[in-house]
């Protein structure tokens, strides 16, 4: 870590120096580049009001209450219950997060703490690419290998030997919430390892070398240095896969099962709020699309909640780190 | 590997010793797991998507029904490039503009605000993107489902990457090269422009690529925004396909023509994606010297 001279104006002093004659074109053109970071904010308010207002009509016939916690999802009487929806969604994104982050963490541990150089980099390369591939082909992925053959006989399998457990009641369809927790948890590991390791890499150098100076392995150095100083950045990390797999809606629609129910069986098939949403959008009519707007509005409520949390959470910490470290 | 030996030289007790092997292997099957996977989804793709690809694919448009075989994507590969070239125009200048702001004058309450939301932003679910450019342009206006719809919708998910990334860019360009372009008497408005920007340009084109390459697969905001056509389609203003759209109807229909070339469309869309990604490697692995620390 290096400390700058004070004697010198900092590079922000330096830059303000140069502003004191103000020109014309130097003022437009801070006040364009103003205008632009100002967008952000703005789509952001919008969004949120159009979504808003063009779903009020919803919320209106059904009552907040009504919307929200209603079992029943009828177009065709006009009866438009979110609960199903919810509570998959919910469901979903917990396997992810059960399964994917624990994965993730150890990867991250794997490429920051114990992987030569070399190794690292190459894994994380193709690691990363589990991020560039598309959702779409993840459904796909899914729908025809990875259900019908790798998951359908451990289905069948929970079912029969965990079957008298409420979780892993039977029958088998295949299509299921298990089968798309599985495939997000797959697709979460990319952003979860990747924060992870940005915030191991905050841990001062000289605790891991304290830790292993008195003599600790690898795991020790882990558990003393490593893992109590992230503690918070991994939460934060965690919340982030969960935004992604809370939103994500193709390999929902795809591998849910479509079926507007609630089961204590994650064996079962359900539904997604944004998998109802991409799935009845084309077909839907006017009063059926404001209540799929109304849909979208709790879940961009529920992922902007889980964001803004997450982000804070990383922010402190590595914040917190810096001050600490310097 | 080596057994662990403690710096006074005694040996680490058997159960430490079990307990940093079990650690260590818990990590390299963690590594396992989320390779195999990615091995299984482009073994599957190579296969099937090889199985079903011909150069009648690749230069031919859907027919009209996914119960007849042949044809191809060309139609859906056609309104991708529209989408995604749209997008571009939009976000790019955007959100360079913005990274721009946050890097060289941003400080302060409104510069947190700004950062923080951008952040917020990219995780914003994109199916709700795509109900919110419905809601803006299709309900509001007398545009319907089209290409600039599509393009806007990406554009929305292209932005807050561009901003974050290329802001990121920015902070690696040497403080002395912007005070050897003030000592000459420059304003900041031409030292960004002159100085700045073209020293971190391999780097905002990795940012632009990255941005590119998630846009391009992008399935959810499009269905609610240029809705898909099996028609070959080269109007801003209709209805119009892109290569997810193409294998989500594929994949959703119990066809077998369909599936076939769902198959070869994802082979496709992955190469498409994986050349951007490959190319933003690549420049951000040649950057200017200066920069590279």
């Amino acid at each position: 870590m290096t400390v700058e001279t004070p004697s010198h104006p900092s590079a922000e002093q330096r830059r303000t120096l140069v502003d004191r004659p103000r020109r014309r074109g130097d003022r437009y053109f801070r006040r364009g580049t103003v205008i632009a970071s100002s967008t952000v904010l703005l789509l952001l308010g919008v969004m949120v009001v159009t979504t808003v207002l063009s779903s009020r009509s919803v919320f209106a016939s059904q009552g907040i209450g009504g919307f929200l916690f209603g079992m029943r999802w009828v177009p065709a009487e006009g009866i438009f219950g979110a609960l199903p929806f919810v509570y998959g969604t919910l469901v979903t994104a917990v396997i992810a997060i059960v399964v994917g982050v624990p994965i993730a963490v150890l990867i991250a541990l794997y490429l920051s703490e114990i992987a030569p150089r070399g190794v690292a980099r190459r894994v994380s390369y193709l690691v990363d690419l589990l991020a560039a591939i598309p959702s779409v082909v993840y459904a796909m992925w899914g729908v025809f290998v990875f259900v019908p053959v790798v998951l359908k006989p451990v289905q069948d399998f929970l079912a029969r030997y965990l079957g008298w457990s409420k979780v892993f009641e039977g029958p088998v369809f295949g299509l299921s919430y298990l089968s798309v927790g599985l495939v997000l948890s797959i697709m979460i590991v990319p952003i979860v390892s990747a924060v992870c390791r940005e915030v191991f890499a905050t841990v001062p150098q000289a605790e891991r070398e304290a830790a292993l100076a008195v003599g600790a392995t690898r795991w020790e150095m882990i558990r003393l240095a490593v893992l109590p100083r992230s503690r918070s950045g991994i939460i934060g990390a965690v919340m982030l896969g969960l935004g992604r797999a809370l939103g994500e809606t193709i390999v929902a629609a795809v591998l849910i099962g479509s079926q507007v129910d609630i089961h204590a069986s994650v064996l079962q098939p359900g539904y997604t709020m944004a998998a109802v949403i991409a799935n009845q959008f084309a077909e839907a009519d006017s009063s059926q699309v404001r209540a799929l707007l109304g849909l979208s509005v709790v879940l961009f409520v529920i992922t902007i909640a889980v964001n803004v949390i997450a982000r804070l959470i990383v922010a402190r910490s590595s914040g917190a780190i810096r001050k600490v470290g310097g | 590997m080596t057994a662990p030996v403690s710096s006074f030289g005694r040996p680490v007790s058997v159960r430490r010793r079990r307990k940093e092997r079990l650690a260590v292997g818990a990590m390299y099957a963690a590594v396992v797991a989320s390779l195999v996977p990615l091995g299984l989804i482009l073994y599957f793709l190579l296969i099937r998507g090889l199985g079903a690809m011909t150069w009648e694919f690749l230069t031919s448009s859907q027919p009209l029904t996914y119960v007849r075989p042949g044809g191809g994507a060309l139609n859906a590969v056609i309104g991708t490039g529209y989408m995604v070239g749209l997008a571009s125009l939009i976000s790019i200048p955007l959100g360079v503009a913005a990274a721009v702001y946050l890097n060289e004058y941003g400080k302060g309450r409104f510069a947190f605000l700004v950062r923080f939301f951008t952040d917020v932003m990219t995780g914003v679910p994109s199916v709700f993107v795509g109900l919110f450019v419905f809601g803006l342009i299709i309900l509001e206006t007398p545009l319907g489902f089209s290409a600039i719809a599509g393009g806007v919708a990406l554009a929305l998910i292209m932005l807050p990457i561009i901003i974050r990334s290329t802001e990121e860019i920015l902070r690696l360009v040497p403080e002395s090269l912007r005070d050897a372009s003030y000592a000459l008497g420059a304003t900041r408005a031409r030292t960004i422009m002159k100085v700045v920007i073209p020293a971190s340009r391999s780097g905002i084109a990795t940012a632009v690529m990255l941005a590119v390459a998630r846009a391009a697969g992008e399935t959810a905001p499009l269905i609610m925004t240029a809705l898909g056509s099996v028609q070959m389609v080269t109007s801003w203003s209709s209805p119009i396909s892109a290569l997810p759209l193409y294998i989500y109807q594929g994949v959703k229909n119990p066809f077998v023509a369909g599936q076939e070339r769902a198959f070869a469309a994802a082979l496709e869309l992955v190469a498409i994606v994986l050349v951007f990604t490959v190319i933003a490697r690549w420049l951000a692995s040649r950057g200017p010297k200066g920069m590279r620390e």
